[in-house]
């Protein structure tokens, strides 16, 4: 099989990470903030990276969209050409880290200031949908969604741009040559679907456990290509319909009542207008 | 302006890594913080929810020591061709301390078998001794031990009273060798014995000899106060015969391997007890936030901040203290004196931390439910084994008076 599998990588506030929203409440702060990739991303590098040991996929080319970060430049005593493409002065955390757990090469799309901070599903979705034509991709891997925004959106409207199958919250994905066996977790329990590549999967928690990075993947990440694209060379258009109004914290957890007898408490709830 | 070039050279270029610089005090390369990540997060997830009890069953975690074999990590320094990462000695400081952080015992299993096993091997080594003894010891399935200290010396390694005698086309070793870390848990030693008793330590040789073998047995596991999951015992050696082949090195070169030797493991302990540390102050500030005393949090009250900011200053003063060791090191330039200062900083800075971090959890601090208690255990030996703290003195001042010398 030849396949060539995209996986989206998502850069986000580290889970154990205590969220605080900013003062001018129109998001959260994110300066000096642990990020890390999103778990059900590394999930998703995981299905591809497997995949690629069973030689069922030929490519993994791992995608994640944002800012240039110019921290930790090395210092190099190679010369460094002026070329974006250079490894050595773009670093991109995430994809790095995607890199070292398998995947071949990575693609960083380019978005910044206040296109990074409006961009959401949609617009992710134009771009991956840009991508996988571009790059021939026959195969889409996402995770099912981030736990920055829980939009659960990004694999269905993938999915839906390009006209392909999806497989979403996949707990279990077995791939025999061109169609894939998708075993879902739904609210009900577990739907087994086949699918036609080329095809979009979501990942699910359960879908497998992903590898600690190995010191020798670690070092080959390092020679690892990463190439820069914008969202316009692409032809995607990144700005956003959604404006954001308000972002708060959740109200804070009063202290209960107690009541003596149910008699009571029905003629609290009535007074509370909540029955 | 002569002097400032001349002490940037100093610290400077290594070929094929980069400039090593003063910068990278600052902010680590790339390669070196995704790994150090890694570590860290191995160590969080894997190590950090069993580290009490492997110290309460004295279990070796062997589960963890292949898995971290798997990842590079017992053998960070070996060249990818034999094995290992084929990383420098920075990257293995950083991961000594980040598994540390996690669990104690399992920071100083990778440290003997990185630095005191591995390292001589590799560098003193025939291409032949690498194959057989350095390969199989890079995935986790195997470690190995450095058994230089006998029952009569610790710091005295120059009185090795354990005799090796060729007999035919065999070396015969007889002696015992005391406090051996990992030797229950080991499949192969790297021994000290003396081959001419009158050169002195001149006449000191080291030796491989696998483990199990005949004529090599092991003395009851010592009972420690800590690092209880890692073993430590006696290896007694009657007429215990090995190739001659078995020989590291060229005769009466042991007390060299063992010196050079014990100048890199001193770093890999350094980075265990800035792990310990570490770990002592991530669980005095976590109380300091959370315990209220006197209607607010803890940490408000300067006794408590005081403590807790002398408590980061001794742990990051070490850790530099512990880099710039490595990168001295990774550039091939001497670190002797910056080794045996990291050593000793850092496992001051150990006990001191643990010892604060107990004071700042009051009673909570003196009982197993929070890991306190193991951390001020743990850092102990720390400030003994590789070299006493005085023993560090010792060296720091040889090298300050050679660079005064008249």
């Amino acid at each position: 099989m030849s396949a060539r599998v995209l996986v989206g990588v998502k850069r986000v506030i580290d889970y154990a990470v205590k969220i605080r929203v900013k003062p001018d409440h129109t998001g959260v702060v994110t300066d000096g903030v642990k990020h890390s990739m999103n778990p059900f991303c590394e999930i998703a590098v995981e299905e591809a990276v497997k995949l690629k040991e069973k030689k069922l996929v030929k490519e993994v080319v791992a995608v994640s969209c944002g800012p240039q970060q110019a921290q930790g430049k090395e210092i190099d005593l190679q010369i460094i050409s002026n070329k974006r493409m250079t490894v050595g002065f773009i670093l991109q955390e995430t994809i790095r880290t995607a890199l070292a757990m398998g995947a071949d090469r990575g693609i960083h799309v380019e978005v910044s200031g206040k296109d990074y901070e409006t961009l959401g599903p949609l617009q992710v979705s134009k771009i991956l949908a840009a991508l996988a034509k571009k790059e021939e991709a026959n195969l889409i891997i996402l995770g099912k969604q981030a736990i920055d925004d829980d939009c659960n959106q990004t694999g269905q409207m993938t999915a839906a741009l390009l006209d392909w199958p999806q497989g979403t919250f996949a707990s279990e994905v077995t791939m025999d040559r061109d169609m894939l066996k998708v075993v879902r977790e739904i609210d009900g329990g577990l739907e087994t679907i086949k699918i036609k590549m080329p095809a979009v999967l979501t990942a699910d928690l359960r879908l497998n456990t992903p590898r600690y990075a190995t010191l020798p993947n670690i070092m080959k990440a390092k020679k690892k290509k990463i190439t820069t694209v914008k969202p316009g060379d692409l032809g995607v258009d990144v700005s956003s319909r959604l404006e954001v109004l308000n972002v708060e914290e959740p109200p804070q957890r009063l202290a209960g009542v107690k009541v003596e007898t149910v008699d009571d408490l029905v003629g609290k709830l009535k007074e509370a207008g909540k029955i | 302006m002569a002097a400032l070039f001349t002490a940037r050279r100093a610290l400077g270029v290594a070929g094929g890594h980069g400039v090593r610089c003063l910068s990278q005090l600052a902010e680590l390369p790339e390669l070196h913080q995704m790994m150090r990540q890694t570590c860290r997060d191995y160590a969080q997830k894997e190590l950090v929810p069993i580290a009490a009890q492997l110290d309460k069953e004295h279990k070796f975690p062997a589960k963890q020591v292949r898995e971290l074999g798997a990842m590079g990590v017992m053998a960070i320094e070996v060249p990818e061709s034999l094995g290992g990462a084929g990383m420098d000695y920075l990257a293995y400081s950083l991961a000594v301390e980040e598994l540390s952080r996690g669990c104690a015992s399992t920071g100083v299993i990778v440290s003997v078998n990185n630095s005191l096993y591995l390292g001589p091997v590799l560098k003193f080594g025939t291409e032949e001794q690498k194959k057989q003894w350095i390969t199989p010891f890079t995935t986790g399935e195997k470690v190995g031990c450095f058994a230089l200290s006998e029952p009569g010396n610790g710091s005295d390694a120059g009185a090795a009273s354990t005799l090796a005698r060729q007999e035919g086309d065999e070396w015969v070793l007889n002696g015992t060798k005391a406090w051996i870390t990992n030797c229950w848990d080991a499949s192969a030693t790297v021994v000290f014995a003396t081959t001419d008793k009158n050169l002195k330590h001149k006449g000191i040789s080291a030796f491989l000899v696998p483990m199990p073998h005949p004529g090599l047995s092991l003395g009851k596991k010592e009972d420690k106060l800590g690092i209880r999951a890692s073993s430590t015992a006696n290896i007694i050696l009657e007429d215990c015969r090995i190739p001659l082949g078995n020989m590291l090195g060229a005769r009466g070169m042991g007390f060299k391997i063992a010196m050079q030797t014990l100048d890199s493991g001193r770093i890999g302990i350094a980075a265990q007890a800035l792990g310990i540390a570490q770990a002592a102050l991530d669980c005095a500030a976590d109380y300091a936030h959370k315990r209220t005393a006197f209607g607010a949090p803890i940490g408000k009250l300067q006794a408590i901040q005081f403590k807790l900011a002398d408590m980061a200053l001794a742990t990051e003063s070490a850790r530099l203290l512990t880099w710039k060791a490595s990168m001295l090191r990774d550039a091939k330039k001497p670190f002797t004196k910056e080794a045996a200062m990291a050593k000793l900083a850092a496992s001051e800075a150990a006990t001191f931390v643990s010892h604060q971090a107990i004071q700042v959890l009051g009673g909570m601090g003196y009982v197993t439910d929070m890991p306190a208690e193991r951390h001020y255990r743990d850092a102990r030996i720390t400030e003994i084994y590789e070299g006493t703290s005085e023993i560090q003195r010792l060296v720091i001042a040889n090298n300050i008076l050679k660079e005064y010398q008249q």
